[in-house]
Protein backbone atom coordinates (compact mmCIF):
# COMPACT_ATOMS: atom_id res chain seq x y z
CA UNK A 1 0.00 0.00 0.00
CA UNK A 2 1.11 3.73 -1.05
CA UNK A 3 1.56 6.18 2.48
CA UNK A 4 -1.55 7.90 1.33
CA UNK A 5 -3.53 4.64 1.34
CA UNK A 6 -1.89 3.38 4.63
CA UNK A 7 -2.70 7.31 6.15
CA UNK A 8 -6.38 7.17 4.82
CA UNK A 9 -6.89 3.71 6.49
CA UNK A 10 -5.41 5.17 9.73
CA UNK A 11 -7.81 8.25 9.54
CA UNK A 12 -10.86 5.67 9.23
CA UNK A 13 -9.58 3.55 12.00
CA UNK A 14 -9.16 7.42 14.05
CA UNK A 15 -12.96 8.24 13.51
CA UNK A 16 -14.41 4.75 14.08
CA UNK A 17 -12.60 4.72 17.53
CA UNK A 18 -14.24 8.04 18.03
CA UNK A 19 -17.83 7.01 17.51
CA UNK A 20 -17.14 3.99 19.93
CA UNK A 21 -15.49 5.87 22.37
CA UNK A 22 -18.92 8.18 22.39
CA UNK A 23 -21.40 5.53 22.32
CA UNK A 24 -19.06 3.64 25.31
CA UNK A 25 -20.27 7.34 27.56
CA UNK A 26 -23.63 7.69 25.62
CA UNK A 27 -25.45 5.63 29.06
CA UNK A 28 -28.72 8.01 28.59
CA UNK A 29 -29.64 11.07 27.38
CA UNK A 30 -30.53 14.84 28.89
CA UNK A 31 -34.37 14.38 28.27
CA UNK A 32 -34.23 11.09 29.71
CA UNK A 33 -32.07 11.91 32.92
CA UNK A 34 -34.04 15.29 33.31
CA UNK A 35 -37.37 13.86 33.41
CA UNK A 36 -37.49 14.07 37.09
CA UNK A 37 -36.82 18.13 37.21
CA UNK A 38 -39.75 20.27 37.22
CA UNK A 39 -41.52 21.66 34.21
CA UNK A 40 -39.65 25.65 34.07
CA UNK A 41 -42.65 27.87 34.25
CA UNK A 42 -44.41 29.21 31.32
CA UNK A 43 -43.33 32.57 30.74
CA UNK A 44 -44.92 35.07 28.96
CA UNK A 45 -42.25 38.45 28.68
CA UNK A 46 -43.76 41.20 27.68
CA UNK A 47 -42.38 43.49 24.88
CA UNK A 48 -40.57 46.61 26.92
CA UNK A 49 -39.38 48.74 24.54
CA UNK A 50 -39.30 49.33 20.66
CA UNK A 51 -35.77 50.56 19.76
CA UNK A 52 -37.04 52.46 16.50
CA UNK A 53 -33.75 54.03 14.20
CA UNK A 54 -32.46 52.03 11.83
CA UNK A 55 -33.50 52.38 8.24
CA UNK A 56 -32.80 48.78 7.11
CA UNK A 57 -32.72 44.94 7.88
CA UNK A 58 -31.14 44.65 11.47
CA UNK A 59 -27.64 42.22 11.80
CA UNK A 60 -26.60 42.08 14.43
CA UNK A 61 -26.69 43.58 18.34
CA UNK A 62 -24.46 42.98 21.22
CA UNK A 63 -24.92 44.19 25.48
CA UNK A 64 -22.06 46.05 27.01
CA UNK A 65 -21.28 44.44 30.65
CA UNK A 66 -23.20 47.75 32.40
CA UNK A 67 -26.43 46.25 31.33
CA UNK A 68 -27.48 49.60 29.82
CA UNK A 69 -25.83 49.85 26.55
CA UNK A 70 -26.42 47.98 23.62
CA UNK A 71 -24.80 48.14 20.36
CA UNK A 72 -26.75 46.86 16.85
CA UNK A 73 -25.44 47.34 13.34
CA UNK A 74 -27.92 47.02 10.27
CA UNK A 75 -26.82 47.23 6.27
CA UNK A 76 -28.18 51.09 6.49
CA UNK A 77 -24.44 51.07 7.48
CA UNK A 78 -25.08 52.42 11.11
CA UNK A 79 -23.85 51.07 14.15
CA UNK A 80 -26.53 52.38 16.70
CA UNK A 81 -25.71 52.48 20.39
CA UNK A 82 -29.15 52.65 22.68
CA UNK A 83 -29.68 53.37 26.07
CA UNK A 84 -32.09 50.67 26.49
CA UNK A 85 -33.03 51.70 30.30
CA UNK A 86 -33.87 55.15 29.03
CA UNK A 87 -35.13 54.30 25.90
CA UNK A 88 -33.34 56.89 23.80
CA UNK A 89 -30.21 56.33 21.52
CA UNK A 90 -26.84 57.15 22.77
CA UNK A 91 -24.45 57.17 20.09
CA UNK A 92 -24.45 56.52 16.08
CA UNK A 93 -21.42 55.40 14.17
CA UNK A 94 -21.31 55.67 10.14
CA UNK A 95 -20.21 52.66 8.89
CA UNK A 96 -17.57 52.68 5.33
CA UNK A 97 -19.34 49.74 4.70
CA UNK A 98 -23.29 49.13 4.77
CA UNK A 99 -22.42 44.93 4.48
CA UNK A 100 -22.20 44.56 8.49
CA UNK A 101 -22.66 41.17 10.36
CA UNK A 102 -21.13 41.49 13.51
CA UNK A 103 -21.45 43.84 16.01
CA UNK A 104 -19.54 43.57 19.74
CA UNK A 105 -18.17 45.93 22.61
CA UNK A 106 -14.76 45.70 24.30
CA UNK A 107 -15.78 45.12 27.90
CA UNK A 108 -15.33 48.91 28.71
CA UNK A 109 -17.44 49.58 25.78
CA UNK A 110 -15.10 52.25 24.78
CA UNK A 111 -14.54 50.34 21.84
CA UNK A 112 -17.09 48.58 18.98
CA UNK A 113 -15.98 46.39 16.94
CA UNK A 114 -17.64 45.68 13.30
CA UNK A 115 -16.71 43.42 10.32
CA UNK A 116 -19.10 41.73 7.33
CA UNK A 117 -18.80 41.79 4.02
CA UNK A 118 -15.82 43.90 3.75
CA UNK A 119 -13.53 41.26 4.84
CA UNK A 120 -12.78 43.66 7.31
CA UNK A 121 -13.14 43.71 10.97
CA UNK A 122 -13.55 47.33 12.17
CA UNK A 123 -12.86 48.59 15.84
CA UNK A 124 -14.13 52.23 16.34
CA UNK A 125 -12.99 54.23 19.51
CA UNK A 126 -16.37 55.56 20.62
CA UNK A 127 -15.29 56.87 23.81
CA UNK A 128 -14.77 60.35 22.24
CA UNK A 129 -16.47 63.78 21.43
CA UNK A 130 -16.73 61.54 18.01
CA UNK A 131 -16.54 57.68 16.82
CA UNK A 132 -12.98 57.42 15.65
CA UNK A 133 -11.74 54.38 13.62
CA UNK A 134 -9.22 53.00 15.46
CA UNK A 135 -8.19 49.46 13.25
CA UNK A 136 -9.07 47.91 9.90
CA UNK A 137 -8.13 44.89 10.50
CA UNK A 138 -7.52 43.41 6.78
CA UNK A 139 -5.92 39.79 6.47
CA UNK A 140 -9.24 37.74 6.20
CA UNK A 141 -10.50 36.44 2.39
CA UNK A 142 -13.85 36.28 3.25
CA UNK A 143 -16.08 38.28 5.48
CA UNK A 144 -16.33 38.58 8.84
CA UNK A 145 -19.79 36.80 10.55
CA UNK A 146 -18.45 37.25 14.50
CA UNK A 147 -16.23 39.05 16.18
CA UNK A 148 -15.68 39.33 19.81
CA UNK A 149 -13.18 40.85 21.81
CA UNK A 150 -11.12 38.94 24.53
CA UNK A 151 -10.32 42.20 25.72
CA UNK A 152 -9.17 46.19 24.74
CA UNK A 153 -6.27 44.96 23.26
CA UNK A 154 -7.27 41.94 21.59
CA UNK A 155 -9.86 40.45 19.65
CA UNK A 156 -11.29 36.80 17.53
CA UNK A 157 -13.00 36.75 14.34
CA UNK A 158 -14.67 34.25 12.27
CA UNK A 159 -14.57 34.67 8.96
CA UNK A 160 -16.13 32.87 5.32
CA UNK A 161 -12.65 32.08 4.43
CA UNK A 162 -13.29 28.87 6.94
CA UNK A 163 -10.75 30.50 9.51
CA UNK A 164 -11.06 32.11 12.86
CA UNK A 165 -8.65 35.15 13.88
CA UNK A 166 -6.98 36.31 16.99
CA UNK A 167 -5.97 39.69 16.87
CA UNK A 168 -3.56 42.70 18.09
CA UNK A 169 -5.02 45.59 18.32
CA UNK A 170 -2.24 47.40 19.30
CA UNK A 171 -0.40 46.68 15.95
CA UNK A 172 -3.54 45.40 13.95
CA UNK A 173 -1.60 42.48 13.21
CA UNK A 174 -3.29 38.45 13.31
CA UNK A 175 -1.83 36.61 16.53
CA UNK A 176 -3.10 33.22 15.82
CA UNK A 177 -5.05 31.39 12.98
CA UNK A 178 -7.63 28.66 13.25
CA UNK A 179 -7.74 26.37 10.89
CA UNK A 180 -9.55 22.97 10.54
CA UNK A 181 -13.36 24.09 9.24
CA UNK A 182 -14.29 23.11 5.91
CA UNK A 183 -16.75 25.60 5.68
CA UNK A 184 -17.49 29.55 6.45
CA UNK A 185 -17.02 30.20 10.14
CA UNK A 186 -20.39 31.70 11.25
CA UNK A 187 -19.58 32.30 14.91
CA UNK A 188 -17.61 31.92 17.83
CA UNK A 189 -18.48 32.25 21.70
CA UNK A 190 -14.89 32.76 24.00
CA UNK A 191 -14.83 30.06 27.69
CA UNK A 192 -14.76 32.59 30.62
CA UNK A 193 -11.12 31.89 31.30
CA UNK A 194 -10.31 33.00 27.63
CA UNK A 195 -7.86 30.20 27.18
CA UNK A 196 -10.40 28.60 24.49
CA UNK A 197 -13.26 29.21 22.67
CA UNK A 198 -16.13 27.42 20.72
CA UNK A 199 -16.90 27.68 16.53
CA UNK A 200 -19.90 26.84 14.37
CA UNK A 201 -19.47 26.68 10.47
CA UNK A 202 -21.13 25.94 7.30
CA UNK A 203 -19.56 22.64 7.39
CA UNK A 204 -22.45 21.75 10.63
CA UNK A 205 -19.23 21.34 12.50
CA UNK A 206 -19.04 23.11 15.73
CA UNK A 207 -15.66 23.14 17.06
CA UNK A 208 -13.42 23.81 20.44
CA UNK A 209 -10.15 25.42 20.17
CA UNK A 210 -7.00 26.51 22.16
CA UNK A 211 -6.50 29.84 21.53
CA UNK A 212 -2.74 30.12 22.58
CA UNK A 213 -1.64 27.22 19.98
CA UNK A 214 -4.31 27.55 17.59
CA UNK A 215 -5.05 23.95 17.53
CA UNK A 216 -8.42 22.40 17.53
CA UNK A 217 -8.91 20.10 20.36
CA UNK A 218 -12.86 18.48 19.69
CA UNK A 219 -14.94 18.83 17.06
CA UNK A 220 -18.70 18.17 17.24
CA UNK A 221 -20.73 16.60 15.00
CA UNK A 222 -24.92 16.43 14.75
CA UNK A 223 -25.93 19.16 12.86
CA UNK A 224 -27.04 18.90 8.99
CA UNK A 225 -27.31 22.89 7.93
CA UNK A 226 -25.12 25.59 8.57
CA UNK A 227 -24.25 26.37 12.36
CA UNK A 228 -25.38 30.18 12.41
CA UNK A 229 -25.17 30.72 16.53
CA UNK A 230 -23.24 29.47 19.26
CA UNK A 231 -23.04 30.27 22.91
CA UNK A 232 -21.64 28.72 26.17
CA UNK A 233 -24.16 27.12 28.96
CA UNK A 234 -23.06 29.04 32.00
CA UNK A 235 -21.92 25.95 33.41
CA UNK A 236 -18.69 26.36 31.00
CA UNK A 237 -18.83 22.82 30.59
CA UNK A 238 -21.48 22.24 27.61
CA UNK A 239 -22.45 24.56 24.73
CA UNK A 240 -26.13 25.54 22.47
CA UNK A 241 -25.90 25.90 18.76
CA UNK A 242 -28.12 26.81 15.90
CA UNK A 243 -28.34 26.37 12.21
CA UNK A 244 -30.44 26.56 9.33
CA UNK A 245 -31.33 22.78 9.93
CA UNK A 246 -33.90 24.13 12.18
CA UNK A 247 -32.60 22.40 15.10
CA UNK A 248 -30.87 23.43 18.58
CA UNK A 249 -28.29 21.08 19.70
CA UNK A 250 -26.72 21.19 23.25
CA UNK A 251 -23.07 19.59 22.86
CA UNK A 252 -21.53 18.36 26.08
CA UNK A 253 -17.88 18.90 25.61
CA UNK A 254 -16.88 16.51 29.16
CA UNK A 255 -18.84 13.83 27.37
CA UNK A 256 -17.54 14.53 23.61
CA UNK A 257 -21.00 14.55 21.83
CA UNK A 258 -24.29 16.23 21.48
CA UNK A 259 -26.92 15.51 24.49
CA UNK A 260 -30.24 17.09 23.38
CA UNK A 261 -31.85 18.00 20.10
CA UNK A 262 -34.40 20.93 20.32
CA UNK A 263 -36.99 20.68 17.24
CA UNK A 264 -39.84 22.09 16.65
CA UNK A 265 -43.07 19.52 15.53
CA UNK A 266 -43.33 21.16 11.93
CA UNK A 267 -39.53 22.38 11.72
CA UNK A 268 -39.30 24.73 8.92
CA UNK A 269 -37.85 28.15 10.02
CA UNK A 270 -33.73 27.71 9.96
CA UNK A 271 -31.97 29.04 13.37
CA UNK A 272 -30.67 32.56 13.38
CA UNK A 273 -29.63 33.05 16.61
CA UNK A 274 -29.67 31.99 20.41
CA UNK A 275 -29.30 33.57 24.22
CA UNK A 276 -28.75 31.76 27.16
CA UNK A 277 -30.59 33.43 30.72
CA UNK A 278 -28.60 33.55 33.42
CA UNK A 279 -28.85 29.84 35.13
CA UNK A 280 -29.07 28.53 31.54
CA UNK A 281 -32.24 27.07 32.21
CA UNK A 282 -34.37 29.02 29.49
CA UNK A 283 -32.84 29.10 25.91
CA UNK A 284 -34.40 31.97 23.48
CA UNK A 285 -33.99 31.18 19.65
CA UNK A 286 -34.61 33.86 16.54
CA UNK A 287 -35.86 32.00 13.58
CA UNK A 288 -36.65 32.95 9.83
CA UNK A 289 -40.29 32.56 10.57
CA UNK A 290 -40.34 35.99 12.50
CA UNK A 291 -40.53 33.96 15.59
CA UNK A 292 -38.29 33.92 18.86
CA UNK A 293 -38.63 30.50 20.68
CA UNK A 294 -38.16 30.56 24.62
CA UNK A 295 -37.40 26.33 25.05
CA UNK A 296 -36.50 24.62 28.59
CA UNK A 297 -32.89 23.82 28.15
CA UNK A 298 -33.40 20.63 30.32
CA UNK A 299 -36.29 19.03 28.81
CA UNK A 300 -36.01 20.19 25.44
CA UNK A 301 -39.34 21.82 25.63
CA UNK A 302 -41.13 24.48 24.00
CA UNK A 303 -42.57 26.92 26.52
CA UNK A 304 -43.36 30.47 25.23
CA UNK A 305 -43.21 32.30 21.99
CA UNK A 306 -41.76 36.12 21.67
CA UNK A 307 -43.90 37.39 19.01
CA UNK A 308 -43.97 41.08 17.57
CA UNK A 309 -41.60 41.08 14.69
CA UNK A 310 -42.75 41.32 10.92
CA UNK A 311 -39.50 39.97 9.57
CA UNK A 312 -37.15 37.45 10.52
CA UNK A 313 -35.14 37.81 13.92
CA UNK A 314 -31.84 37.75 13.03
CA UNK A 315 -29.90 38.35 16.29
CA UNK A 316 -30.99 38.06 20.31
CA UNK A 317 -28.63 39.01 23.28
CA UNK A 318 -29.37 38.94 27.32
CA UNK A 319 -27.34 41.21 29.30
CA UNK A 320 -24.96 39.92 31.96
CA UNK A 321 -27.54 40.79 34.86
CA UNK A 322 -29.89 38.31 32.89
CA UNK A 323 -32.82 40.76 33.34
CA UNK A 324 -33.79 41.06 29.96
CA UNK A 325 -33.89 39.16 26.21
CA UNK A 326 -33.49 41.56 23.76
CA UNK A 327 -34.04 40.37 19.60
CA UNK A 328 -33.04 42.68 16.58
CA UNK A 329 -35.14 41.86 12.87
CA UNK A 330 -34.98 42.04 9.37
CA UNK A 331 -38.09 44.66 10.18
CA UNK A 332 -35.03 47.10 11.42
CA UNK A 333 -37.01 47.77 14.75
CA UNK A 334 -35.10 45.83 18.17
CA UNK A 335 -37.06 44.71 20.72
CA UNK A 336 -36.53 44.50 24.76
CA UNK A 337 -38.39 41.88 26.90
CA UNK A 338 -39.19 40.55 30.59
CA UNK B 1 0.84 21.28 -10.89
CA UNK B 2 2.78 18.53 -11.61
CA UNK B 3 1.47 15.13 -10.27
CA UNK B 4 4.22 14.57 -8.14
CA UNK B 5 3.38 18.15 -6.11
CA UNK B 6 -0.30 16.75 -6.32
CA UNK B 7 0.54 13.53 -4.64
CA UNK B 8 3.02 15.26 -1.99
CA UNK B 9 0.53 17.81 -1.15
CA UNK B 10 -2.47 14.89 -0.32
CA UNK B 11 -0.30 12.93 1.37
CA UNK B 12 1.02 16.22 3.56
CA UNK B 13 -3.15 16.97 3.99
CA UNK B 14 -3.34 13.08 4.84
CA UNK B 15 -0.96 13.40 7.40
CA UNK B 16 -2.45 16.79 8.71
CA UNK B 17 -6.06 14.52 8.87
CA UNK B 18 -4.72 11.47 11.21
CA UNK B 19 -2.65 13.87 13.05
CA UNK B 20 -6.16 15.69 14.09
CA UNK B 21 -7.59 12.83 14.28
CA UNK B 22 -5.26 11.18 16.72
CA UNK B 23 -5.42 14.40 18.88
CA UNK B 24 -9.57 14.08 19.08
CA UNK B 25 -9.48 10.76 19.43
CA UNK B 26 -6.82 10.61 22.44
CA UNK B 27 -9.45 12.61 25.25
CA UNK B 28 -10.95 11.30 28.36
CA UNK B 29 -14.28 11.49 28.23
CA UNK B 30 -17.33 11.38 30.92
CA UNK B 31 -20.81 9.34 30.89
CA UNK B 32 -23.61 11.57 29.43
CA UNK B 33 -25.59 10.78 32.99
CA UNK B 34 -22.93 12.37 34.76
CA UNK B 35 -22.36 15.37 32.60
CA UNK B 36 -26.21 15.94 32.64
CA UNK B 37 -26.41 15.59 36.82
CA UNK B 38 -23.62 18.63 36.68
CA UNK B 39 -26.03 20.51 34.65
CA UNK B 40 -28.98 19.87 36.17
CA UNK B 41 -27.63 20.84 39.55
CA UNK B 42 -26.16 24.09 38.15
CA UNK B 43 -29.19 25.28 36.89
CA UNK B 44 -31.08 24.18 39.82
CA UNK B 45 -28.64 26.35 41.92
CA UNK B 46 -28.65 29.20 40.00
CA UNK B 47 -32.44 29.44 38.96
CA UNK B 48 -33.50 31.56 42.01
CA UNK B 49 -30.76 34.28 40.72
CA UNK B 50 -32.09 34.10 37.15
CA UNK B 51 -34.59 37.05 36.66
CA UNK B 52 -36.23 35.84 33.54
CA UNK B 53 -37.22 32.27 35.44
CA UNK B 54 -37.98 33.95 38.28
CA UNK B 55 -40.27 37.07 37.23
CA UNK B 56 -39.32 40.58 38.02
CA UNK B 57 -41.14 42.65 40.16
CA UNK B 58 -42.17 46.05 38.73
CA UNK B 59 -40.22 47.59 41.03
CA UNK B 60 -36.92 46.11 40.27
CA UNK B 61 -37.67 46.59 36.74
CA UNK B 62 -35.68 48.84 34.85
CA UNK B 63 -37.41 47.92 31.56
CA UNK B 64 -40.92 48.58 33.31
CA UNK B 65 -42.23 51.09 31.22
CA UNK B 66 -43.49 50.74 27.70
CA UNK B 67 -42.74 53.05 25.69
CA UNK B 68 -41.31 53.10 22.22
CA UNK B 69 -38.15 55.14 21.18
CA UNK B 70 -38.20 56.77 17.68
CA UNK B 71 -35.12 58.65 15.99
CA UNK B 72 -36.85 61.48 13.88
Amino acid sequence: MGELDVLKKEAETLKTQIETARKAVNDTTMEAASSGVAPAPRIQPKARRTLKGHTAKIYALYWALDNKLMVSGSQDGKLLVWDTHAGILANCVPLKSAWVMTVSFSPSAGLVASGGLDNMCTIVNISGEKPKTMRELDGHDGYVACSRFLSETSILTASGDQTCGLWDLETGKQKQSFLNHVGDCMCVALAEDQNTFISGACDSQAKLWDIRDGQCKQSFIGHTGDINAISYMPNGQAFITGSDDCTLRMFDMRADQEVMCYQNAQPTAGVTSLSLSLSGRLLFAGYDDFNCNIWDSLKGEKIGVLSGHDNRVSCTGIPSDGMCVSTGSWDSFLKIWN
Amino acid sequence: MSSKMQSSNNIAQARRTVQQLRIEASIERIKVSKASADLMHYCGEHAKYDPLLMGIPASENPFKDKKPCTIL
